[in-house]
């Protein structure tokens, strides 16, 4: 293959991956449901991961096709069969051994502790907020059991209170998913699954059904508001009286 | 080159076309032959991707823009659910099959499939299947609930009406054509390789299409028994996935999944043996690390089957089996890693050059390797609750399927383009589609990553403007259509160069593997002699072969005899065994599958007195195809071969059925792993589930029963064995006391059924049992049919002393029936017994 081939073809390659980065860092990340937008810990977390593994896929995709990019370009010297036997095994225990085992090992100590703390284990110094969530074609009940008060597709939580969410289900399978706070955590009838999530900024999000459940799917949307622990008591107060 | 030998060639290749010619016109519908089939195949899987192509289309016109009403959700649900459906099931399984239908026997110097009626009977269940549910979307009653149907959503309540029926009883008679085509691959590799060709001289494509062939064989059974369970759920009631009635929507998941990740490895590594055979040669050199490829391939397969709750990380699983699996999801990166690696030290150390294929691969290095990153990504629990069912997820799996399966496909499609029909096609308009694919797919998908990240879950129909999603999903629909246009410029490329293509001549691109020792296009026969001894790189250590095997001047040229043959040879070794002879054309394959598509619709209108005729039917036409077979007048009556050759496999007891039995029953087995599976994981998981206070079953009839069975499957061992030391004494009688025996067994086994106090639509516990009760009954019932046939075929002289196969054949399936028939016994009587009933 002729160098300016190979050049012409690189450029070509590359040109969509300028692309995202266009859209990355001029069109931003924000937005009420973006996960890369976080406004709780476990959100954040999540987010840090995902740029961490992008910088390191994007360099180890870069490599490897350059290397293959390379490899078709280079004219080799002569080389008997026992050369290029260890030639070859040198490439693929380096690159089809070492470097996966290195990249997974590394990947896996970051990120199962993140995934362990995400869970929702007991708490030595705060008692969290339990509200149950019901998911039904096409909507979410909301129930504050303690407090006695049901909304629909109305979730309002404390900022900086540890809040457990059980989720289940009355029909088909749904899931619970509040983007700019955590992951999400299927609804799924006979079962109750708890997912742990906290707000950190004040502010209206929203939230969706990720499990299609259906011809409503789309519409079945939540909207979350994280109040302030004063406001929160207020909203509660205000919602009984009415 | 003098005038005798000039000849000779045309004198042989006349005599071959008597026995192995295609016939023309209505006829055509009776050819067997392995390349005909391979092409209708991937015609058929071609078209069936543009159709899934063309509802892609529909569904990213309806995203282009937010708030958009031109399709209702409704619609775009049956869109995405056919588009999934058709796109795995209908063009990549089948399109992979038919590449490797087509070259395996080629590349291993066999003239056909050792089942070439069951090729041709794949192929018609599968166009028949395929037409009954793509009339779905006709009738605009398509299914609607996602290609992996979740239950509940997918059950009566929730999806009334055929649209989920025509789903589960088309896809099941879709993978009967891939089950078959799995166990003849498998048999037909270890089986037909020409003489002297060792496991290890096999072209690595033949290793990939090997383990390809046995992870269908032990991936599909789970889907099988799973649409299976949901249709009598559905149609009958019996409530396997019903919560309130002690089953569990999560067993359908666990079935879906235990099918569906292998199935990603089975359409890509087909693939990625198009890789490593197109490397190779437009390097110029070996593979390096033939035995590090051929492992690696090996282990994706057995790493395949372990990893398939990855696609459940969100339903609540204990953290530990998070762990377990996220690990093991992200082990295959392992044998993907040595593959590369082995790729570009071929590469590295060859002399490459470079034409249209190669750019192929390069796309497919740029995605795949892109899709497997986001792959580990999405193998870590936590990132996975955040992206899992979003467009970050779309994204990865298209990245994925389109670079590991699509990209190679094609590149292989530009490699063989001049063994299917003996022209080049165009450099121009190739690079044009590449280029065009290739920007179009980035630009669809590649944004598409960030569309999950900013929150847009998978499968809405529509979506609020000022969300952040406007944009990225403008572009990807903008490069959607270019990525149609690329589709269409290839398409174009290929039909034109039919007529005004350069001939390509012998061997065009100097590639080492026996595929183009045949003539292009290739005769049907495929080679008139076959050669003997090959290296690993037979047309680059012989490079006037295509001539000398044209000439008749290698092995097993005699065709006098009016046989279609080819060898039988060592699974190892590939030392010669026996000759191998194949049956010719046949109505009963297309006349079965046509029956069985009656079977199929009339299940669909739920009219099962016709059902039932059609079962008959097709049961009796296959009966009729097993007659023919043999020392019968259409098979091989009579024996004699060339002094020195082996015998014919009819006159051995190790025949190609045999090993077809036994890898059928590795299926078959699979099966019924996914049922203890289903009975033991409702006993332990499932959240209400309810036993009876009485066990339904009467142990000490069920007992008898197996008694019998047990005494008809050591009574056939026995005749086997004496038949095996040349003693034929009361043949024919023996068997018909096998089968009186084994009728009695069936008869028992019927009686403990209906008098059985089973409630199967008010208990999933007694459903199972139903189902049990079903397969052993089959299983009993088919061994009595079969040996009874056996013991007719003896009074006609097809069977006997000196055609000893059938006999043979018949025992793993004796013996396996006994086998389920014990477990069975004691997961139904003994273990919930132990248990307590809890």
């Amino acid at each position: 293959m002729e160098p300016e081939a190979i050049w012409k073809t690189v450029i070509r390659s590359l040109a969509p991956l300028g692309l995202i980065n266009i859209f990355f860092f001029l069109g931003g990340c924000a937005g009420p449901q973006s996960a890369l937008d976080p406004s709780g810990p476990s959100a954040l977390a999540i987010a840090d991961l995902w740029w961490w593994m992008f910088g390191f896929s994007a360099a180890i995709l870069c490599i490897i096709v350059m290397l293959w990019l390379y490899a078709m370009w280079r004219k080799p010297p002569s080389m008997t069969e026992t050369e290029a036997y260890q030639i070859g095994n040198r490439w693929i225990i380096g690159g089809g051994l070492v470097l996966p085992i290195v990249s997974l090992t590394l990947l896996l100590s970051f990120g199962i502790p993140i995934g362990y703390r995400l869970l929702p284990l007991p708490l030595e110094d705060q008692n969290p907020l339990h509200i149950e969530v019901i998911g039904q074609q096409w909507w979410w009940e909301i129930r504050y059991v303690d407090a006695g008060i049901v909304t629909k597709n109305q979730l309002h939580l404390p900022v900086g209170r540890p809040v457990d969410i059980h989720v289940s289900s009355i029909d088909v399978i749904h899931s619970f998913w509040v983007p700019k706070l955590g992951g999400k955590i299927d609804a799924i009838p006979g079962r109750t699954n708890v997912l742990r999530l906290e707000a950190d900024t004040v502010g209206h999000f929203r939230g969706q059904c990720a499990e299609f459940c259906g011809k409503g799917h789309a519409e079945m949307i939540l909207f979350i508001e994280a109040h302030t622990p004063e406001s929160f008591v207020a909203w509660m107060e205000g919602y009984k009286h009415e | 080159m003098n005038e005798k030998t000039q000849k000779l060639p045309a004198r042989l290749h006349n005599d071959f076309m008597k026995v192995w010619g295609n016939p023309q016109g209505w006829r055509a519908l009776t050819i067997v032959n392995h390349t005909t089939i391979g092409i209708r195949f991937m015609v058929t899987g071609g078209v069936f991707f543009l159709i899934g192509g063309l509802l892609a289309m529909l569904m990213r016109t309806q995203l282009a823009l937010p708030e958009q009403e031109i399709i209702g959700p409704e619609l775009y649900n049956q869109l995405f659910t056919m588009h999934g459906t058709i796109m795995m099931f209908l063009f990549a399984v089948p399109m992979v099959e038919g590449l490797a239908l087509y070259l395996i026997p080629k590349m291993i110097g066999a003239r056909d499939l050792l089942f070439p009626r069951l090729s041709a009977f794949g192929y018609w269940c599968y166009l028949f299947g395929s037409i009954i549910l793509l009339s779905s979307l006709v009738l605009g009653i398509a299914p609607s609930a996602g290609w992996f149907v979740y239950t509940p959503l997918s059950n009566e309540v929730y999806s009334p009406g055929p649209n989920i029926d025509f789903w589960l009883l088309g896809i099941t008679f879709v993978e009967i054509s891939a089950v078959s085509a799995g166990v003849e691959l498998v048999v037909s590799i270890l089986r037909s390789r020409t003489s002297g060709m060792a496991l290890l001289h096999m072209p690595l494509f033949c290793w990939y299409i090997l383990v390809m062939a046995f992870m269908i064989v032990f991936g599909f059974p789970p889907l099988i028994l799973g649409s299976i369970l949901l249709e009598l759920e559905r149609a009958v009631g019996m409530p396997f996935f019903d919560i309130a009635r002690g089953g569990d929507p999560i067993l359908w998941q666990h079935l879906f999944w235990l099918f569906g990740h292998p199935e990603v490895y089975i359409i890509f590594l087909p693939a990625a043996g198009i890789v490593s055979t197109l490397i190779p040669v437009f390097a110029r050199r070996p593979i390096v690390g033939y035995r590090w490829v051929v492992l690696a391939a090996i282990s994706t397969g057995f790493i395949s089957f372990g990893l398939w709750v990855h696609h459940m990380f969100t339903i609540g699983i204990p953290q530990l089996a998070q762990a377990f699996f996220s690990v093991a999801s992200m082990l295959i990166a392992i044998p993907t890693g040595i593959q590369f690696f082995a790729w570009i030290a071929t590469l590295w150390t060859g002399r490459p050059v470079y034409h249209i294929p190669m750019l192929w691969l390069l796309g497919f290095l740029v995605i795949f390797l892109a899709g497997g990153l986001t792959g580990v990504m999405l193998a870590l629990v936590p990132f996975n609750w955040q992206v899992h069912d979003t467009h970050f997820v779309v994204a990865h799996l298209h990245y994925v399927i389109i670079g590991g399966m699509l990209f190679p496909l094609i590149a292989g499609l530009y490699y063989w383009l001049p063994h299917f029909s003996g022209r080049m096609p165009s450099d121009k308009l190739a690079r044009w589609g590449f280029w065009l694919t290739f920007i179009g797919f980035n630009m669809t998908f590649l944004i598409m990553h960030l569309t999950g990240l900013l929150g847009m879950p998978r499968r809405i129909y529509t979506y609020e403007a000022g969300l952040g999603w406007d944009l990225p999903n403008a572009v990807s629909s903008v490069g959607g259509f270019i990525l149609a246009m690329g589709i269409a410029m290839i398409l174009f490329d290929i039909i034109l160069h039919f007529r005004i293509g350069r001939p390509a001549g012998v061997n065009p691109w100097h590639a080492d593997t026996l595929e183009w020792a045949t003539s292009t296009p290739p005769q049907p026969y495929n080679f008139i002699s076959l050669p003997a001894d090959p290296t690993r790189h037979p047309m680059w250590t012989e490079t006037s072969l295509q001539a000398t095997i044209a000439e008749g001047r290698h092995t097993l040229s005699e065709i006098d005899h009016g046989r279609r043959e080819t060898w039988g040879s060592d699974p190892v070794t590939g030392k010669i065994r026996d000759i191998i002879h194949l049956p010719g054309n046949s109505w009963l394959p297309f006349y079965a599958a046509l029956v069985l598509s009656v079977l199929c619709i009339s299940l669909l209108i739920r009219t099962y007195e016709i059902a039932l005729i059609a079962l008959l039917i097709s049961l009796l036409l296959l009966l009729r195809w097993s007659w023919i077979n043999g020392a019968h007048p259409g098979a091989a009556p009579d024996a004699r071969v060339k002094p020195g050759y082996p015998p014919l496999h009819s006159r051995t007891f190790d025949s190609p059925g045999l090993w077809g039995m036994v890898v059928t029953l590795f299926s078959d087995g699979a099966l019924f792993l996914s049922l203890l599976f289903g009975w033991l994981y409702l006993w332990v998981i499932g959240p209400n589930w309810q036993v009876p206070d009485a066990a339904p079953l009467a142990w000490t009839t069920l007992v008898i029963a197996g008694v019998l069975l047990s005494g008809a499957a050591y009574w056939y061992r026995r005749v086997l064995q004496r038949l095996k030391a040349g003693d034929d004494h009361y043949l024919q009688y023996q068997l018909w006391g096998i089968t009186t025996l084994g009728l009695a067994h069936c008869c028992m086994l019927l009686w403990i059924w209906t008098t059985a106090p089973l409630m199967v639509t008010h208990t999933a516990h007694d459903a199972v049992i139903a189902v049990f009760l079903a397969y052993l009954l089959f299983h009993g019932g088919l061994a009595v049919i079969v040996t009874g046939l056996q013991a007719k075929r003896v009074a006609y002289g097809y069977v006997g002393k000196s055609v000893p196969y059938e006999v043979a054949v018949l025992e793993p399936w004796w013996l396996y029936t006994v086998g389920v028939f014990w477990i069975s016994l004691l997961v139904i009587l003994l273990l919930p017994s132990a248990w307590g009933g809890m």
